[in-house]
């Protein structure tokens, strides 16, 4: 393949059913269920969709929950705050593997 | 700014999957027509204090000469009396800032029409307008205010720096004045338009956002929230293809064409006239230089014209107009479906 990530592919998203239908339906009727107003709204679910994106570093969902956050009102200051809380995550989650670390480090050391 | 045949030349240019008319045709409404008159909109001129990147009038502090003659304002007021319509929809520029602007006020409110000032927010922040607000209260006149969010960077982006604090401040004192608190006489309508090449979201979510965000951030309240899609026209047109984004949002908006959006077109319930006197389908037909014409070519005004030609009138189309039938649709009035 000449390209692993192509900008076109993005919309072309439902074509994924060609080998499943069954399976594609069950997960774009569950995905736009889990995306509907409800305890959070859909601005914050955008924001958290957004942030997961980076996480998962998806360029196909950074390109779609970046536009997604902006027609849902929110602005660049919160959209790179909602950023910031994937790469604190991402950052702690390796830092807070330093303790494994210490503790070998404690035990074979002097 | 390119002139309004470079922008329609332009707008022809694009490779598009389909054109307005065929849209309009597989969804049984050509030829558009109007349906019955509601709205009267005056155009003032393009006179305004401000100088905004999206402003579809191309208006500004420097444009003192296109603005309408005193016949022209007498002519407005005759015509509500023939046209029936019971809106009156005052806009501009900066409608304030028109010496006729209060008469025009008056002889609506004597007439017994609803009125909307199409307001910028910061002319009220003007020494010579600080009775503004309670002068319009006192005549139940409807404030439709710019106010592309309800935070500070999107609304400096689009209306220039500060813009949002004298916004704020000019809320706040038109919330002093009764407006904003429900009362139907004071209703303060705030307007949100993206600030980018996108479409807005839902218009009832986006105004739960900016009721809880002003509220919360400034302690400002309004009534109600209206959205509307940036059409790729005048400045904003510059600006998308200054960004090489011009096709990709037309695309955006062919691809996201609603025929649910049609029945509420403001084309189709609105009469817009132009600071000459021209008569338009729309306000965006007025900035492109698309009057309403009679079947032998000529132009009614203000000054000339009947409510049996123009109930009989096509509504002039052509590309830009997949800016008002995209997504929830968009009107002077908000989504239209």
């Amino acid at each position: 393949m000449a390209d692993y990530y192509n900008d076109k592919d993005l919309p072309r998203f439902g074509e994924i059913a060609q080998g499943s239908p069954e399976l594609a339906r069950k997960f774009f009727d569950w995905y736009g269920a889990v995306f509907a107003e409800g305890a959070l709204t859909a601005r914050e679910k955008s924001l958290i969709a957004l942030a997961v994106a980076h996480a998962v570093q998806c360029p196909y969902c950074i390109d779609a929950y970046a536009k997604d956050c902006l027609e849902k009102g929110s602005d660049l200051d919160q959209m790179t705050e909602a950023v910031h809380v994937a790469a604190a995550i991402r950052g702690g989650a390796s830092l807070v593997h330093g303790v494994q670390m210490l503790n070998h480090v404690h035990k074979h050391g002097m | 700014m390119r002139d309004p045949f470079d922008q329609l030349a332009l707008l022809d240019s694009l490779a598009l999957p389909q054109e307005f008319e065929g849209a309009l045709a597989v969804s049984g409404w050509a030829p558009l027509r109007p349906g019955r008159l509601e709205v009267l909109q005056v155009n003032l001129g393009k006179l305004c204090n401000m100088r905004c990147r999206h402003c579809h009038v191309d208006a500004g502090p420097d444009r003192i000469a296109e603005n309408m003659d005193e016949a022209t304002v007498d002519a407005c007021i005759a015509a509500l009396d023939r046209s029936g319509a019971s809106t009156v929809d005052l806009t501009g520029g900066a409608p304030e800032l028109h010496p006729s602007f209060a008469r025009l006020v008056e002889a609506a409110v004597d007439r017994g029409r609803h009125v909307i000032d199409r307001n910028n927010l910061t002319v009220l922040l003007l020494p010579r307008f600080a009775h503004l607000p309670d002068w319009l209260g006192e005549r139940g006149v409807e404030v439709v205010a710019s106010l592309p969010h309800h935070r500070a960077r999107n609304t400096d982006a689009q209306r220039g720096e500060g813009t949002f604090a004298r916004s704020i401040e000019a809320l706040r004192r038109l919330n002093a004045a009764g407006y904003g608190q429900g009362d139907p006489r004071r209703r303060l309508t705030l307007m949100h338009n993206p600030a980018g090449a996108f479409l807005p979201g839902d218009q009832a979510a986006l105004e739960r956002e900016f009721r809880r965000g002003l509220e919360r951030d400034q302690g400002v309240t309004f009534d109600r929230l209206i959205a509307l899609n940036n059409m790729p026209i005048s400045r904003f047109l510059d600006w998308l293809v200054e960004r090489d984004n011009l096709g990709p949002y037309l695309e955006r908006l062919v691809a996201a064409f609603n025929p649910a959006a049609i029945a509420g077109l403001m084309c189709r319930n609105t009469l817009s006239v132009s600071y000459q006197g021209l008569l338009y389908d729309c306000d965006f037909n007025q900035m492109l230089d698309l009057p309403i014409r009679r079947p032998d070519g000529s132009l009614p005004t203000i000054h000339s014209w009947s409510a049996e030609e123009l109930a009989l009138r096509p509504i002039v189309t052509r590309r830009h107009c997949f800016g008002c039938t995209a997504g929830a649709g968009s009107s002077c009035g908000g989504a239209t479906a």
